[in-house]
């Protein structure tokens, strides 16, 4: 297998090339005062290409991102672009973490160092971790091909096992990175130690409503709601017109950006409190990996190959791995019993703040909470 | 109630920003073996950009459109943009047809000569007909709305409603449209009978949106396919209109930004809606398909356009209640390529059905696509309501 450290080094004509787009962006007129009821709020969209004309400063951000380790290797003909960085530990676990729509390998950068050197943070050596973090074919730095959530698990199988030779690892993931984490605990459970998620999927046409509990029926009308209010119209867009939708944000850097931003902002709480829980450099951030590396379409078109309009739709829990699910308040309602259903469920955590991308709001509760799933599988 | 006489006349600086914006086009990647399945295909659409950019010529095409007598007036705050044709006969009957999305009053250029001068075309001069047609609020060279409810098609409606009788002096006129044009012919007709003569519509609209009935009771196996067949293009076909319901602000940005994302976004719909044996041109030329986009890009007119479609799904009550009719005599015009292909008895069910017509070809954009089948069927309409 062909494996290549990696840098990021983005070219500075591609830079100078979006500020001249950001620069002469033509901004849609609005209705006064809907803020952001039709979708992400106008004033907000000009603070952020302000900020991102004048003050955002990608090459700190390269930097910061370049002093972990990366590398790119060839799996079965896909690049894949991958950080791994080695536990500080006498025995760290092999750790996979998977990110999802519409964020990148970004999700994980405040995890890393607290889950490769818990010592650091006060925590117990023992509990290290040899953190892998992947960017999904087709986001980001990885080859811009598209593939369903079944290959892309059996590549990231793979890539554990071939390129840093691991025997067994822990997976984890939220959004599509749960789905993948899902996807590999069925097809290739003699690898995986455990796995953890932040969400595991939600009623569809396949669920027996007549089995739900009562909080577990709540969960599903919250989710109709999201659906039908949020995420309905950008869901179906991707899962059906990737490639329409694709021509303006690959060519419109705020066009891009609202998409992505609004998309990760979407929920009850999510629009008002996104500056609260995100700072504006590390959204742009994210956006940038999209943006320097063309991926929107591949990314977008994941949704196409899986024909999800709601993610984790109607597959079957592997019941041998054991599965840790952590819930943050400005996700939807997870019960308990959901869980249960959805993996084989040995670790549950509510957590009193966070919402869909756990890892990058509250690093310092997710890492413990991976390292106490870890801890109580290694009993 | 203020009119002026108008003429399309896009500044330079517009039309030379494009031309930097198209030659600075990223483009996306495209899976393999796409064809048109993931939306527009790319080797096509660079096709088009490169006609876009080398050979078409909007002075021309501009010219071409100010050869109809336009105006625009203002009418409760709003200026509407419309083109105005006298019709050359004894008594030519008022006629305003109403375009829909994503197309604009270019639907019907190839028709205004045909209905407004029929004997030229070897018809009737009887049969000629005043034609007004107008540039949606929100749409075109008519003024965007900025306020929330603006652009709801109960509101256009009752602008178009006092163009016609207060600006333009008519008591009773014929109105024809199709998609939202045809929701606003049909509220037209609902909330103005006493004015709307007739009405023409090349589809009945669909179930739930606002001037359908809220129920369909008992149908039959036909209607029962035709239901089913909604909801299936609805999943298929219908994100744009899940998104543009839901979070048109959000994808404005992008469409407003990119004349190339706009043109993507709306070459899509024309091929999927038209009678072209999956190849666009069999129906338009490219000179006609950029004419249409050109609209929308000079006037910066998709935000307000994709605004239409939240603010009559969350913002506007339903105006049918069931069993309830629609008391203005209905001509309905079926085209074989539109987005759905109603049976008779379901427009029975809420329209006064007085011609029910199953065109042999044709789409969605029926005026453009088919201008003689269209202008003859109004033209028959018009014949039936003098009788």
């Amino acid at each position: 297998m062909n494996i290549q450290p990696f840098t990021i080094d983005i070219p500075q004509e591609t830079l100078d090339d979006l500020h001249e787009r950001l620069a002469q962006t033509l901004w849609p007129d609005e209705a006064e005062g809907t803020g952001w009821a039709y979708g992400i709020s106008q004033a907000y969209m000009k603070e952020v290409a302000d900020y991102w004309l004048h003050r955002y400063d990608w090459r700190v951000h390269e930097a910061a991102l370049n002093r972990f380790a990366q590398f790119k290797a060839d799996v079965d003909g896909v690049g894949i672009h991958f950080i791994h960085e080695r536990g500080r530990g006498p025995n760290p676990t092999p750790l996979l973490l998977i990110h999802g729509f519409p964020d990148s390998f970004y999700r994980y950068h405040k995890v890393i160092d607290r889950l490769t050197d818990p010592a650091k943070y006060g925590g117990d050596p023992d509990t290290s971790f040899d953190v892998v973090v992947s960017s999904i074919p087709g986001t980001g730095f990885s080859d811009r091909v598209t593939f369903s959530d079944d290959i892309n698990a059996d590549l990231f199988a793979k890539l554990m096992t071939e390129v840093p030779g691991y025997k067994h690892f822990v997976s984890a993931g939220g959004d599509h990175g749960a789905i993948i984490t899902q996807a590999l605990a069925r097809r290739h459970p003699e690898l995986l130690i455990g796995i953890h998620l932040t969400d595991v999927g939600y009623p569809d046409q396949n669920t027996d409503f007549s089995q739900l509990t009562p909080a577990e029926i709540e969960m599903a009308q919250w989710v109709q709601r999201w659906f039908m209010e949020e995420g309905m119209g950008v869901n179906m867009m991707m899962a059906t017109r990737p490639q329409t939708l694709a021509y303006g944000l690959n060519d419109s850097p705020v066009g891009l950006a609202a998409w992505l931003i609004g998309y990760g902002s979407s929920g009850q709480h999510g629009k008002e409190e996104l500056e609260t829980r995100f700072r504006r450099d590390e959204l742009l951030t994210n956006v940038m990996i999209y943006w320097v590396t063309q991926t929107i379409n591949s990314a977008a078109r994941a949704y196409y190959e899986n024909m999800h309009v709601a993610s984790g739709g109607g597959i079957s829990k592997s019941e041998t791995v054991p599965a840790a699910v952590a819930h943050c308040p400005y996700d939807p309602p997870l019960p308990r019993e959901w869980a249960a259903r959805k993996v084989n469920l040995t670790h549950f955590t509510e957590f009193p703040r966070g919402g869909h991308f756990m890892a990058w709001e509250e690093p310092e509760l997710y890492a413990k909470d991976i390292q106490d799933f870890v801890s109580t599988l290694r009993r | 109630m203020s009119i002026e006489p108008f003429s399309i006349a896009i500044p330079q600086e517009i039309l030379d920003d494009l031309h930097e914006r198209l030659a600075r086009t990223r483009w996306p990647d495209e899976a393999e073996h796409a064809g048109w399945n993931y939306g527009t295909n790319l080797g096509y659409l660079k096709e088009l950009v490169d006609y876009w950019q080398h050979s078409y010529d909007w002075c021309d095409q501009e010219a071409k459109l100010n050869r109809f007598a336009q105006f625009r007036a203002d009418v409760d705050g709003t200026r509407i943009h419309f083109i105005h044709v006298r019709g050359k006969g004894p008594n030519p009957t008022p006629l305003l047809l109403i375009h829909g999305w994503p197309d604009s009053f270019y639907r019907f250029h190839k028709v205004i000569p045909l209905l407004t001068d029929p004997a030229s075309f070897g018809g009737n001069p009887e049969d000629a007909f005043d034609v007004i047609v107008p540039s949606l609020p929100g749409f075109g060279f008519s003024d965007r709305p900025h306020f929330p409810g603006g652009m709801k098609s109960l509101r256009s409606a009752e602008l178009l409603s006092q163009l016609m009788t207060g600006v333009l002096g008519y008591q009773h006129y014929i109105v024809s449209g199709g998609d939202v044009g045809g929701r606003v012919t049909r509220l037209l007709a609902l909330t103005h009978p006493d004015q709307v003569s007739g009405m023409h519509l090349t589809d009945i609209g669909f179930p739930r949106e606002i001037t359908f009935p809220p129920d369909v009771p008992n149908p039959s196996p036909s209607e029962g396919r035709f239901l089913g067949s909604v909801g299936m293009w609805f999943f298929q076909e219908g994100a744009y209109a899940a998104l543009q319901s839901t979070k048109p602000q959000t994808i404005s940005y992008a469409l407003s930004d990119s004349p190339v994302g706009l043109a993507g976004w709306i070459v899509e719909k024309f091929r999927a809606w038209s009678d072209c044996d999956s190849e666009i041109e069999k129906s338009y030329s490219k000179d006609e398909l950029l004419t249409n986009i050109m609209i929308y890009w000079v006037t910066g007119t998709i935000s307000s356009s994709a605004r239409l479609y939240l603010e009559d799904a969350f913002q506007s009550a339903p105006q049918l209640s069931v069993g309830q009719y629609i008391e203005v005599p209905a001509s309905v015009a079926t085209f074989p390529k539109d987005l759905t292909y109603p049976p008779r008895e379901l427009g029975e069910r809420f329209l006064r059905v007085a011609r029910w017509t199953e065109m042999p070809r044709g789409g969605h954009f029926a005026a453009l696509e088919e201008p003689e089948l269209y202008a003859k069927d109004v033209q028959e309409f018009g014949k039936t309501l003098k009788q």
